[in-house]
């Protein structure tokens, strides 16, 4: 076993070494230009961008023409509201949004709050889901587009997107949905589960980094967007820019292996998630999981070790490979919103780790994860007046703090 | 983010981690911080009645490395001073010392301040005393 272990899957993955395979010749000898329709190096690089867009296609249910390529699911984002905001704005200017998504969404929709759009953002429950009587009673004759992701970055909880996509059909709004960390790992289809727009990205899905897709509908009903950006018309106009070719046929070639492999993998790595679980359950008290077990992507586990800092906690493991939603660990220093909108309270997000599991994890690798997280909390413990307290039997709300 | 060396040894090896008896007349407790706010640090103090000096300190954190490395630092810089000379320690001693980021500043005044606390809550304790 080599270290550092890696168990941060939800920030990126490493490209799967079969994806690699795939893109080098378009490195090297097929480097043309796909828009180039007039000799062989273009056409054979259009080859290989249609060949993924089948790829990418296919793992959703989607069709080909329905795919545009993109810098990754942050531009996806912007180009799927954004887009649908401008080209439907003389239809309505409400959109409705939850408060756990991304900031690629949040941002974008307080962008468009700025200029005259009404944005409603969803709470969510203390499970991480959403309420859909809350969403129906949201809509009204204003409200053009539902962004709702399908899984949450930190916490892993799964929207019902399907039940999502039939309230916003019926009521004659377009459904868009990040799928960021889902695509690839539990199934999506975009018919059965009424997805009109819908971001992925490769690099968490052992593509490559720099390349996404934004799926649109093209059928019942069709979907337009105003351009983010001008140029050369790519993309049926939706966004221009020369085309990717390695990265794009990395990103179909990443599809078409998790198309093959994802009913085996997420059994097996639900079941590495689980052991995981177990082990820490069973040697530490005082530690809560952050969001619903049931509807939960198969690799996430998100928990709060009650009275040790996650920053802490993280460098008592340098060989471990995870991330925290403590405040210590953001740029705003703030600790994690989505675990805020929970309802879990600032001492518990300060301690929270989320360990995102993946491909090329073993079983090996799992039990010398939990082994040092056990050993490392309870050295904090020790040294944790916290926890020092709460056993003397001190409650720590009854406290008057000293803050700064 | 990288931590120093220094940051890097307190945190692997704290000094002076435990508690004193709160009730005993010589020790001092100071406690500064939140949870909500992702740091609380206990630092108490002992003090040599006859001789004014600070001979124990003892430590528990709750924070981050920064945070655990500043307070096993003050503890192991108050043992030895008299209460004048531990009032003395300022911040920027130990940002210099741990050689800390912008960002972590706020673990050394909170060092600092849980110096403070703690020498005021023996300062108090003997006036109740002689009182």
């Amino acid at each position: 076993m080599k270290t550092p272990i890696y168990m941060d899957y939800h920030a990126t993955t490493p490209v799967d070494p079969r994806v690699l395979d795939a893109m080098l010749p378009y490195f090297r000898e097929k480097f043309g230009n796909a828009a180039s329709r007039n000799h062989a190096f273009g056409w054979e690089a259009e080859q290989a961008v249609e060949k993924a867009r089948k790829q990418i296609a296919d793992l959703i249910g989607a069709s080909p023409q329905e795919i545009i390529f993109t810098s990754g699911a942050t531009e996806s984002d912007n180009l799927a509201i954004k887009g649908v905001a401008r080209m439907y704005a003389e239809r309505g200017n409400h959109i409705i949004t939850v408060a756990t998504e991304h900031k690629a969404v949040l941002d974008t929709c307080k962008r468009l709050a700025k200029s005259g759009y009404e944005v409603t953002y969803l709470p969510v429950q203390r499970d991480g889901l959403i309420d859909l009587d809350q969403l129906k009673n949201a809509i009204t004759d204003k409200t053009i587009l539902i962004s709702v992701m399908h899984a949450n970055n930190e916490i892993g909880v799964l929207q019902p997107i399907r039940e999502i996509g039939r309230i916003a059909r019926e009521r004659g709004v377009l459904f868009h949905t990040d799928a960021t960390q889902s695509v690839g790992k539990v199934p999506v289809n975009v018919n059965d589960d009424n997805i009109d727009l819908m971001s992925l990205s490769g690099h968490k899905m052992y593509g490559p980094k720099g390349i996404g897709a934004l799926y649109v509908r093209r059928k019942n009903p069709r979907v337009q967007l105003a351009a983010e950006m001008d140029g050369g018309g790519h993309e049926r106009g939706m966004r221009s820019g020369t085309l990717n070719v390695p990265g794009i046929v990395g990103l179909g070639e990443a599809c078409a292996i998790c198309q093959r492999e994802m009913a085996e993998e997420s059994v097996r790595i639900a079941a590495l998630r689980d052991r995981l679980k177990d082990k820490l359950q069973s040697e530490l008290d005082e530690i809560y999981i952050n969001g619903s077990m049931e509807h939960r992507l198969p690799n996430n586990l998100n928990i709060s070790f009650a009275y040790v800092e996650g920053e802490s906690l993280m460098m008592g493991m340098k060989d471990v490979a995870v991330s925290s939603g403590s405040a210590c660990t953001s740029a705003t220093l703030e600790p994690s919103y989505v675990l805020r909108a929970l309802g879990v309270g600032d001492d518990l997000a300060h301690t929270s780790i989320r360990f995102g599991l993946g491909r090329f994890n073993t079983e090996e690798e799992v039990d010398y994860v939990a082994a040092r997280v056990i050993e490392v909390v309870k050295k904090l413990r020790e040294l944790s007046p916290l926890y020092e307290m709460v056993k003397e039997g001190v409650d720590l709300k009854s406290v008057q703090w000293v803050k700064d | 983010m990288a931590y120093s060396d220094k940051v890097l040894d307190h945190y692997s090896n704290p000094r002076n981690v435990g508690t004193l008896d709160r009730t005993d007349p010589r020790v001092g407790t100071g406690m500064v911080g939140a949870p909500e706010c992702g740091d609380v640090m206990r630092l108490q103090i002992k003090v040599n009645e006859e001789t004014g000096i600070i001979e124990d300190a003892r430590f528990k954190t709750f924070g981050c490395g920064s945070a655990i490395a500043s307070s096993s630092l003050a503890t192991e810089w108050v043992k030895g001073k008299t209460l004048d000379e531990a009032l003395a320690i300022r911040n920027i001693d130990i940002v210099n010392e741990l050689s800390l980021p912008p960002v972590k500043i706020h673990c050394s005044v909170l060092a600092e301040d849980a110096i403070k606390a703690a020498i005021e809550d023996y300062k108090k304790k003997r006036q109740q005393q002689k009182g």
